[in-house]
């Protein structure tokens, strides 16, 4: 279990308990946070959960994928510290995370 | 105008197989799909990537897969309007009229709607006043590339598209190739081609920059580019070009007084019907309880849907259920030569 708070874009903040193995995508699109669209469900094909971290967690957390890095071409306004939500399997290390949205999802 | 039993928007998997599933029921179908070619997200995002869960295929990719749901389809002769977007959908007495985006008319008693997250649309610039120069000197795709000649091209991106344009185009304007980060995701081949390009004078790699903002009030005078740091670039440009791929927009179905939830269709898990009587939806685009979004999913919902359909299709003949292993009259639907 993690506590994750998601901020959109125009700083609202969602503080949400995401169970360990979900990923972070999951975490937002099953508690209903607006700015996660998720449009293929996960497999990194669409690029439209992407998120930026800080650069502590950025740093933290394990490494891009080729594949992740490929997607991320698509996406919106990305900078260096961008993930893709769906590439991001939560476990008791999350604990705090604080990921941004986008100000949109493509 | 286009009479037919069923119209399926959406020709994806699960779009083909519901064009099987009537076919053996005897009903004829015709498939609209936004995108110039068959397949829909098999085809469109992952064409190479491995699929493990169709049952009875170990491992396909999206684009074996569509390839041989075709295969099956093939004794129904069916027409696909590809490239095109059903548009507007209305009541016409017993029948629904659908107008898609080239002016074509359908008259249906039934629509399945297999649109899955909707219909793909170019991934647009967010910048501030890209919106206003889209379609006059913003563009994401090219219909004819003399429009370019002898002008200063941006292009952004770092897959085929943008490779493949920045070497053609820089044969007859000035190419300026702009990507978010120094690796280039496109084939290697090109990317060599751009790199010697390059060392030749002949265009100029920008990276790790994208787009901060555009300049010019009737024309596009100039663009700044930034990079992670904050350095931004000035570069003089007439007209810009972006190769982000493909998204899916739900776009005009939100339009048909559909019940949606969120960018989905609720569906009673009996018939897959919507809300509308007539309208089905099937596949990734539907909801209910429980709902996975799997092919295999689509598959099931697609045989359901399309037996709803008989009724509304043919309201004086009985529907009988029948096996394909002993049916004469599916067998002959299918084409099976008598052994």
């Amino acid at each position: 279990m993690a506590k994750i708070t998601y901020i959109e874009h125009n700083g609202t903040p969602h503080e949400i308990e995401v169970p360990n193995g979900l990923s972070v995508m999951e975490g937002a699109v099953q508690n209903n946070i607006p700015g996660i669209d998720a449009d293929c469900g996960g497999s990194c094909a669409c690029a439209t959960c992407h998120v930026y971290l800080d650069e502590k967690w950025f740093n933290k957390l394990s490494k891009k994928e080729s594949a992740e890095e490929d997607m991320l071409d698509m996406a919106n306004e990305t900078n260096k510290f961008s993930r893709l939500s769906c590439q991001l399997t939560v476990s008791d290390e999350f604990d705090g995370l604080v990921v941004k949205m986008p100000s949109k999802q493509g | 105008m286009i009479k037919t039993d069923v119209l399926i928007i959406g020709a994806g998997p699960v779009g083909i197989f519901t064009v099987h599933q009537l076919g053996i029921i005897g009903l004829k179908a015709e498939v609209v799909d936004n995108l110039d070619k068959i397949g829909g997200q098999c085809i469109e995002l992952y064409p190479d990537k491995p699929i493990y869960d169709i049952p009875a295929l170990p491992e396909c990719t999206g684009e074996s897969l569509t390839k041989n749901l075709l295969e099956q389809i093939k004794p129904f002769k069916t027409n696909f309007h590809l490239g095109e977007r059903v548009e507007e959908v209305t009541k016409d007495k017993n029948n629904w009229k659908v107008i898609t985006n080239k002016k074509k008319i359908f008259v249906t008693p039934n629509i399945i709607i297999a649109g899955g997250v909707g219909s793909f649309e170019p991934r647009k610039f967010s910048t501030k006043n890209a919106e206003k120069f889209e379609g006059k000197s913003i563009f994401y795709s090219i219909k004819d590339k003399n429009f370019f000649k002898n002008k200063k091209i941006s292009i952004f991106g770092g897959g085929d598209s943008a490779l493949d344009w920045a070497v053609e185009l820089s044969k007859i304007a000035e190419v300026t190739l702009v990507h978010r980060r120094d690796e280039f995701r496109g084939a290697k081949n090109t990317e060599k081609i751009v790199r010697t390009l390059e060392k030749e004078g002949k265009l100029k790699i920008k990276t790790p920059f994208q787009i901060n903002s555009i300049e010019g009030d009737n024309e596009i005078k100039s663009i700044i580019i930034k990079n992670e740091n904050g350095k931004t670039e000035k570069i003089l440009t007439d007209c810009i070009l972006g190769f982000f791929g493909l998204i899916m927009k739900l776009g005009p179905i939100a339009e048909w007084g559909l019940n949606l939830d969120k960018k989905t269709i609720p569906v009673s898990t009996e018939n897959f019907q919507t809300n509308k009587e007539g309208i089905f939806a099937v596949g990734d685009i539907c909801s209910y309880a429980g709902k996975l979004k799997l092919i295999l999913s689509g598959f099931h919902e697609a045989a359901l849907a399309a037996r709803a359909c008989f009724q509304l299709a043919r309201p004086n003949e009985k529907y009988r259920f029948e096996f394909t292993t002993t049916s004469k009259n599916m067998q002959e639907r299918l084409g099976v030569k008598k052994k």
